[in-house]
């Protein structure tokens, strides 16, 4: 168990640019959801329940050292308010358990790519998160972790209704895939509202990068499988994988668009948010991300020179909980701007050519 | 619109919240949202999910979905004590168990919010070896009837003999259930 140095500052592998498709795909995720038998779920269940639930994972892990080699047990109620946030920010836990960690733990492989998270909403989670579109990968490696863990854990899992869950949205496959996508050039050509109502009827959720109610921020949104019964992972998987690829296609047109109504208009777009994001003292939020995506997408175009790892690092570097860390201390709005805006010119330095 | 918090920037964060069946709408703007810890980076999606299908269930939980008898005592878990009506109101199952104890009624929910109550993915290795068989074994039937229909009699029979192999297989190891 570590407690004391928690290295939540660190790169996440999903923010290091790389993987398929990484130009308009920022990560792909597969998350499991897995409950004991008969064991009250997380919040109904006493501490002992829940403290048996850690216990057995922990069993198994140390009976599979080689595998769980690179892992890390974290207590997440021994872990700070601030911390829990940081690792939310950075998408290793939900928010679920920012709120509530009453013995809740997180088994962390050391790139993050993978996180099992005991008594969240379910007993078991196991979380893969990849960069790029890798929604076939991250699913094989949760998969493996699964029939490694269901050698020694009693599963909850009925034969008509597939894996039995906390949520009835959960049920059956226990599978979400989602995909965090950035798509500036369909917010400007204006489609991307038709286009993400439509994702809508077909059984997917959409949502900005803040979640729902939210407008879509930065250009980014969040795809992600709404059903989970009656369909193979397979199939769910690819059903999302299709539509990104329908979505990486009209991307793509609408970005070519762009550059041949005036390659000038984008470039001139991409070098003002840089003029802005390299010498700004105080920047909100939200101008900060909408500035990034332009700045992402003249780099995507190829008009303007930067490492994708640094505007991964970004987009959750000025996160509230990640600036407050930096600093040790915490910020009010104002302060957290004039931090945010300290830190973005300081990462940008030397950066750009 | 201002932002109800702080009244002072506008409001982007438009949120319905349901709280003991009373209907509450907040509106915020990003900062006092997150700050609130209403806006997060919610790669789960939570919100959604929950009105999507609180408005689906039966307020009381006495009201019964369409072709689903009325319930002549209260329907409860016995392993984990939690009622139907509870369930109604927190939209989460106390335990395991609970799938069987709520049966037709959480079973047409299901429906409802996958348009289907039958699992078709996948069976633990371990725990679900008997079931796994049993599914191989409904696959392999549907591929009989495909190759009879194609009139390919001698694959068709190679099927049907490995069909006859693994229902032993399955009746050997289980003491007559069905
Ligand atoms: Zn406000
Ligand atoms: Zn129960």
């Amino acid at each position: 168990m570590n407690e004391g140095n928690f290295q939540m500052t660190r790169l996440s592998k999903w923010m290091e640019g790389a993987g398929p498709n990484s130009e308009i795909v920022l990560s792909s995720r597969i998350r499991l959801a897995r409950n004991l038998k008969e064991i009250p779920f997380p919040y109904l269940a006493s501490d002992d329940q829940r403290e048996k639930i850690y216990s057995l994972v922990k069993g198994l892990v140390e009976n599979n050292k080689e595998t769980f080699e690179n892992y890390e047990f974290y207590n997440l109620t021994e872990l700070s308010q601030l911390d829990r946030q940081l690792c939310m920010e950075k998408h290793i836990i939900s928010p679920q358990l920012v709120k509530d960690s009453n013995n809740s733990f997180m088994l962390l492989r050391e790139d993050e790519a993978v996180n099992i998270m005991i008594n969240e909403e379910d007993h078991i989670r196991i979380q893969c998160l990849y960069p790029g579109l890798q929604l076939e990968n991250a699913w094989e490696l949760a998969d493996s972790l699964d029939d490694l863990l269901e050698e020694r854990l009693d599963y909850a899992f009925d034969e008509e209704l597939g894996y039995l869950t906390a949520c009835p949205t959960n049920v059956g496959t226990g599978v979400r895939a989602s995909l965090m996508m950035h798509l500036p050039g369909l917010v400007i050509n204006k489609q991307i509202n038709r286009i993400l109502s439509a994702l809508s009827q077909v059984g997917l959720i959409v949502r900005g990068l803040y979640g729902e109610g939210t407008e879509v921020v930065g250009n980014i949104v969040q795809i992600s499988n709404q059903i989970t019964l009656g369909q193979k992972e397979k199939e769910i998987i690819r059903n999302i994988h299709v539509v990104a690829r329908q979505l990486i296609e009209q991307e793509e047109a609408a970005r070519q668009a762009l550059l041949n109504e005036g390659r000038e208009r984008v470039a001139d777009r991409a070098g003002r948010a840089l003029g802005i994001l390299s010498n700004a003292r105080i920047i909100g939020s939200q101008e900060a991300m909408q500035l990034i995506s332009d700045l992402r997408l003249g780099m995507d175009l190829g008009l303007i020179e930067l490492d994708r790892k640094v505007l991964n690092q970004l987009l959750v570097v000025i996160r509230p909980a990640y600036l407050q860390k930096i600093q040790e201390k915490e910020l009010d709005s104002y302060e957290r701007d004039v931090c945010r805006a300290t830190l973005i010119r300081e990462m940008l330095e030397g950066k750009t050519h | 619109m201002f932002c109800q918090e702080c009244k002072n920037k506008k409001a982007t964060v438009h949120l319905t919240k349901i709280i003991n069946n009373n209907k509450k709408e907040f509106h915020l703007c990003q900062q006092c949202a997150s700050e609130k810890g209403e806006l997060e980076f919610a790669f789960e999606p939570k919100f959604s999910i929950h009105h999507f299908f609180s408005g689906l269930l039966d307020v009381d939980g006495l009201e019964a979905p369409v072709g689903v008898p009325a319930p002549t005592t209260k329907i409860q878990c016995d392993n984990c004590g939690l009622t139907y009506a509870q369930f109604s109101q927190i939209g989460r199952l106390g335990c395991s168990k609970c799938y069987g104890f709520f049966g037709e009624r959480l079973n047409s929910l299901l429906k409802r919010i996958h348009g289907s109550a039958h699992h078709t993915g996948k069976v633990p290795h371990r725990s679900g070896s008997k079931i796994r068989v049993k599914k191989e074994i409904k696959d392999m039937r549907a591929e009989l009837q495909q190759k009879i229909a194609q009139e390919e009699f001698e694959e068709a029979a190679k099927i049907r003999d490995k069909i006859k192999e693994l229902e032993n297989e399955v009746k050997g190891g289980e003491k007559k259930n069905e």
